[in-house]
């Protein structure tokens, strides 16, 4: 019962946060989807974090670890610590320079100018719309998970908030905060969501600390020593090449649209200097104890039906009702921090690159835009909504179309790289590269669906070029991931058909490099 | 290829931003490094000895490596900031 008034205060609180908002938005689309391009260093840094963070990275890496073990760090986080604060740091340093130059507010309003196109603007919207949306339903099953989770009691663990009910929640108090509020809602409810979950990590890993019967030496002792158990501690299951493949994973995150958008809202450039900074250090604060909460979980509660539920178990059990309720809260903070960022920039990417660029805006104005908005905004929550609640026994295809989603925004990396720093880059080196893109997706998702663990797709000689590895996944030569030749793939597409098409303008290609670019000589 | 317009790839405003060679190098050759250094084979299969008495090599190594991106990021900002953004004013096409 407790854990429940907790998470429903807290739930209460963001539903008021967001109201707060309403009172100080302005009826017009660059302050309901920017929040006026007015976010200061700090907030910036809370929100962007927030932005990326789902609750994969609380509960998914506890899980993955209590499977995989240590790895997953080295795999998910560290990666994410060195490719993230770069793609930041070069490509959305300049992302806010266009967009303030030029007003944009999507990524699709920037390709579209720069490399003076429209239709093939339609067809990378698609495309990355196509890739956020099961990210958006995954985000209410997740909530309603966690809801129902920490909610159960009694012997036969009966939630207190059945799954549908959980999803409603979620679905409803995200739909208020963006509705009401928009970015400056959502910036703010992500002051208090970040804090909350950037504690999580150091506060479980205290209080378990304390309540284990056995020191944390001995539990890792005892599995370093169990033959069946020591891989949890190495890394001898995990192939280098899936480990090496997973560093081209957080090329995605600038290419989330939600991200990108979230470049557009800082005040000043200089904003992303501390965040670029703090980056990493968060994502250590958040993944490291949840990666070694995981592989405890392993030693102290051994075989468990559901090992994404590891971390709430430790927390159910080793923990006093009222502080697991303020740690679910903090696990719902990833889950809501995110899906609010992820509703807010579908709605923007329809209100801007579709209503507003084929008429929309000049026949109903500003205000009507922002009304166009919100009502987008509780129609596409609605969709996801009864999607979660139809498919629920179907997770796991969301769970693959995000695989295929991170490897599809990463392939795009070359597409957004292009457009920003090479001037000869065109309009049908993108289109190039956002069809290949899509028809990879199409190809692997076909192709694990009809194919068996070893198979052979392709071969060369003696060499499997493509195979469905032990996993079932479409593998690269050697056993790399197929996002290692999607990104090459993607930037020879980019390259090639730039180089035999007709580029943009000089004066386009004067206006962008002038806003942008290091000074050759 | 269409040569119908000839691209002019001279610079096109004196006063944009320049980096210099040598730290243009510098840049390059520290992101490269701590990209080499995230591949550790080097404790692939390493259990002992365990960090503080709990924490496995593996894992202990990779938090060091958050930090050393921190301070990665932390070098770029002082040496390759792109100041010239700062000036960026609004001048929408429209």
């Amino acid at each position: 019962m407790i854990p429940v008034i907790v998470v429903l205060i807290y739930l209460a609180l963001i539903a008021v946060i967001g109201s707060v908002a309403l009172s100080k938005s302005r009826e017009n689309t660059e302050d309901f989807f920017l929040a006026n391009r007015s976010i200061g260093p700090l907030v910036f840094f809370l929100s962007i974090f927030a932005t990326n963070m789902t609750a994969f990275a609380i509960l998914g890496s506890s899980g993955q670890a209590y499977r995989q073990g240590i790895g997953i760090y080295g795999l998910m986080a560290s990666s994410s610590c060195f490719v993230i604060p770069l793609t930041i740091f070069f490509i959305g340093t300049r992302l806010w320079a266009l967009g303030k130059k030029f007003g944009h507010q999507t990524q699709v309003s920037f390709f579209r100018d720069r490399w003076e196109c429209n239709h093939i603007g339609t067809v990378i919207f698609a495309l990355s719309a196509a890739m956020l949306v099961p990210y958006m339903i995954i985000s209410i099953m997740g909530g309603g998970t966690v809801l129902s989770n920490i909610s159960a009691s009694g012997p036969d663990h009966q939630p207190m908030i059945p799954y549908a009910w959980g999803c409603a929640v979620v679905a409803v108090v995200v739909t208020l905060n963006v509705f009401l509020g928009g970015m400056r809602g959502t910036v703010w409810v992500n002051i208090l969501q970040t804090t909350l979950f950037l504690c999580f990590g150091a506060v479980a890993v205290a209080v378990i600390s304390h309540a284990l019967p056995l020191g944390f030496s001995d539990y890792m002792g005892k599995l370093a020593s169990d033959p069946k158990t020591k891989f949890l501690v190495t890394r001898e299951k995990m192939p280098a090449a899936v480990f090496w493949s997973y560093t081209f994973i957080p090329l995605s995150s600038i290419m989330f649209p939600h991200m990108a958008i979230m470049c557009f809202s800082a005040k000043k450039v200089t904003a992303f200097k501390q965040t670029v900074i703090a980056y990493p250090l968060a994502i250590l604060a958040i993944w490291l104890p949840c990666v070694f909460l995981g592989v405890l979980g392993a030693a102290a509660l051994g075989k468990i039906p559901d090992p994404d539920g590891v971390l709430l178990q430790m927390l159910n059990k080793y923990t006093a009702p009222w502080l697991a309720g303020i740690l679910g809260a903090g696990i719902i903070s990833a889950v809501m921090g995110s899906d609010a960022h992820q509703v807010l920039a579908l709605s923007t990417m329809f209100t801007k690159d579709i209503f507003a660029h084929y008429g929309g805006h000049e026949k109903f104005g500003e205000k009507k835009s922002v009304h166009f908005a919100r009502g987008f905004i509780v129609v596409v929550t609605l969709i996801a909504y009864f999607v979660a609640l139809s498919l629920k026994e179907k997770q796991g295809i969301f769970e693959i179309a995000i695989r295929y989603a991170f490897s599809g925004f990463a392939a795009m990396a070359p597409v957004m790289i292009a457009a920003q720093f090479w001037k000869r880059s065109t309009k049908w080196g993108a289109l190039a590269a956002t069809l290949f893109v899509a028809t990879a997706l199409i190809w692997i998702a076909v192709t694990q669906a009809s194919h068996k663990p070893g198979d052979v797709l392709w071969q060369l000689g003696a060499n499997k070029v493509f195979f469905i590895n032990p996993r079932g996944d479409v593998s690269f030569w050697n056993g790399f991931m197929t996002v290692v030749p999607m990104v090459f793939g993607s930037a020879i597409c980019v390259v090639l058909f730039s180089l035999f098409s007709r580029p943009p303008s000089q004066a386009t290609i004067d206006r962008y490099f002038e806003t942008t670019s290091y000074a050759s000589n | 290829m269409d040569d119908g317009q000839k691209l002019n790839t001279k610079p096109t405003v004196a006063a944009r931003a320049r980096m210099n060679p040598g730290v243009c190098l510098f840049v390059v050759v520290l992101i490269v490094a701590v990209y080499v250094a995230h591949q550790d084979s080097w404790n692939w299969t390493k259990s002992e000895p365990l960090l503080f008495g709990f924490l496995p090599p593996g894992l202990a190594y990779h938090a060091g490596y958050s930090l050393w991106t921190a301070v990665m990021m932390a070098i770029l900002v002082r040496v390759a900031w792109p100041k010239h953004l700062e000036s960026t004013e609004e001048n929408p096409r429209e």
